[in-house]
């Protein structure tokens, strides 16, 4: 434990410089420095008042894993930076920067996840159990966001069929219901409708059984190699990659087995606009915006927008489309 | 006197209308707009014409409750300014979102009612642009006055355009819609007043 404290402390100390250099190369991401060209000394004043706000508590430790190669997909990723900071997570703010800068303080350790409802054997396991229950796999899927933005990241986790298996779920259960910490101590979206944007919380999602056992769907505790940062959801969050986004629900603390379809956070904030389903599919827009293409966001510039066309079940239909066989995905979207 | 006062004042005005593009710079430069500072960008200019255009319309209450008439020379440069930043918010949306893709912008604006608010906004500004000289306001006459009474339909399809672009409620769309609403409301208590005006000051005349 001590050990694991000073790693911590070692890893804060060091953390300024790697984000320097994390800074530099977004900068040049951007296309906005030639490379070798130094930075205005009015532009590096502003890169020092940085260090004190995103990463100075990313003591993100790496997490052993094995690479599967049926899940190595050969697509560019999304830096890690960018991943790092580009987060809808309204616990922490409504601004894609803000859980980056605010949600750095979250206690993640230790943290308890409880499996009940319709189920043989309730469990409750830390996550730490968890990882050393469970061999984490690097997958890397598609990520697209409702917002018509997607992004391309390599998760470490673990199928949710297998903590499924374990619970033993009844034959009576046919959902899953996933719940997000309630803290609004800690999750200042919570406690303030202005900052947490006027949803009901605990933030809850579910999924069909089915869709809950599929291989696709992973428990990820990780991204790029290292533990999940606060802003993704750590220390624990659902990936369902055929879904949109909003649908993988980050720092889980309850995984219930139910009978009838449960609430859903987004769906009751708008039911019109987001369904439980929630399934990528260019061809059913929101009322808002088109479904049909997506933002890239890749490792180009500023300089270099992607747009690409959006693909039904965001790219998974062969692995996934089986599971809404004679459903009118219109009317379920 | 005035006159020189005046210029002073008008390039201090302009320079104020060009600030925010330095700023802009500056932040992103700084990685301020964030991770990917796209979608940062296209509100920052939607948000900087929305204030230019509360700005155009405060001037004429400005010169009426600071007894300075003269205050009204300024209307035009600011209206310009608004509709300059309007183009900059369109070209990020259509450079930046949707990758310089015409015919998306075009089915999108068809298909979607907040981006048909937003581009019937800038059609109206594009028209009383575009008629803002001199040259114009003769040649229309009376029909000038009617045109550019148009701003007061920006007034209300701009920011239902920002109420409707973002994904859940927010506080700041409805700070500038409030205010644009009471600019709104003072020019219709200002012609409710002198359609119906009070028995004593209307005197033996009467009104007109």
């Amino acid at each position: 434990m001590a050990l694991t404290d000073r790693d911590h402390r070692l890893r804060a100390q060091v953390t300024p410089e790697a984000l320097f250099h994390d800074r530099r190369r977004v900068l040049k991401a951007l296309g906005l420095l030639g490379a070798g060209a130094s930075l205005s000394p009015l532009a590096q004043a502003g890169l020092l008042d940085l260090f004190s706000t995103p990463a100075k508590a990313d003591g993100r430790l790496p997490l052993p894993h094995a690479k599967p190669a049926a899940y190595q997909a050969a697509l560019p990723l999304t830096p890690e930076e960018k991943v790092l900071g580009y987060n809808n997570y309204y616990e922490f703010g409504m601004g894609k920067g803000d859980p980056a800068k605010q949600a750095q303080g979250l206690v993640t350790e230790p943290w308890s996840l409880t499996i009940d409802g319709l189920v043989a054997k309730p469990l409750t396991l830390t996550v730490a159990e968890l990882g050393q229950r469970f061999a984490l796999e690097e997958r890397i899927y598609r990520l697209r966001c409702v917002e018509a933005w997607s992004m391309v990241i390599p998760w470490l986790g673990f199928e949710l069929n297998q903590l499924l298996a374990l619970v033993e779920p009844l034959p009576t259960a046919r959902y899953v219901a996933f719940e997000t910490l309630y803290d609004p101590k800690q999750m200042p979206g919570q406690a303030s409708s202005r900052i947490g944007g006027g949803l009901v919380y605990p933030y809850v999602e579910g999924l069909r059984l089915d869709e809950a056992r599929h291989p696709l769907t992973l428990l990820a505790l990780g991204l790029y190699g290292k533990q999940l940062a606060p802003q993704n959801g750590a220390p624990l969050r659902l990936v369902v990659p055929w879904k949109y986004g909003f649908k993988s629900i980050k720092a889980i603390v309850r995984i219930r087995l139910v009978a009838s379809q449960p609430p859903t956070t987004w769906s009751q904030a708008a039911p019109n606009e987001y369904g439980f389903y929630a399934n990528v599919n260019p061809a059913v827009d929101h009322p808002r915006w088109s479904q049909a293409s997506e933002r890239v966001i890749g490792p180009g510039g500023l300089l270099d927008i992607r747009r690409q066309p959006t693909l039904p079940f965001n790219g998974y239909a062969d692995e996934v489309a089986e599971l809404y066989q004679g459903m009118d995905l219109r009317q379920w979207f | 006197m005035v006159l020189e006062r005046m210029k002073a004042i008008k390039l201090l005005l302009h320079l104020m209308c060009l600030a925010p593009l330095g700023w802009a710079w500056l932040h992103l430069v700084q990685g301020g707009f964030g991770a990917d500072p796209v979608k940062e960008l296209i509100h920052f200019g939607g948000r900087t014409t929305l204030q230019l255009l509360i700005l155009t319309l405060s001037v004429s209450p400005l010169a009426r409750g600071l007894h300075k008439p003269e205050l009204i020379r300024v209307r035009r440069l600011l209206g310009l300014w608004c509709f300059a930043w309007a183009c900059g918010h369109v070209t990020a949306y259509l450079l930046l979102e949707l990758a310089g893709d015409g015919w998306l912008l075009l089915s999108e604006i068809l298909r979607r009612p907040n981006l048909l608010l937003g581009a019937m906004a800038w059609l109206i500004l594009l028209s009383l642009a575009l008629t803002s000289n001199r040259w114009s306001q003769r040649r229309l006459g009376r029909a000038w006055q009617r045109l550019h009474w148009g701003v007061y339909a920006v007034a209300i399809l701009a920011p239902w355009h920002y109420l409707w672009s973002v994904k859940s409620l927010s506080p700041e769309p409805w700070i500038y819609a409030g205010l644009l609403a009471g600019l709104l409301l003072w020019r219709v208590w200002r012609r409710w007043r002198r359609l119906n005006p009070a028995p004593c000051a209307a005197g033996p005349a009467g009104r007109r």
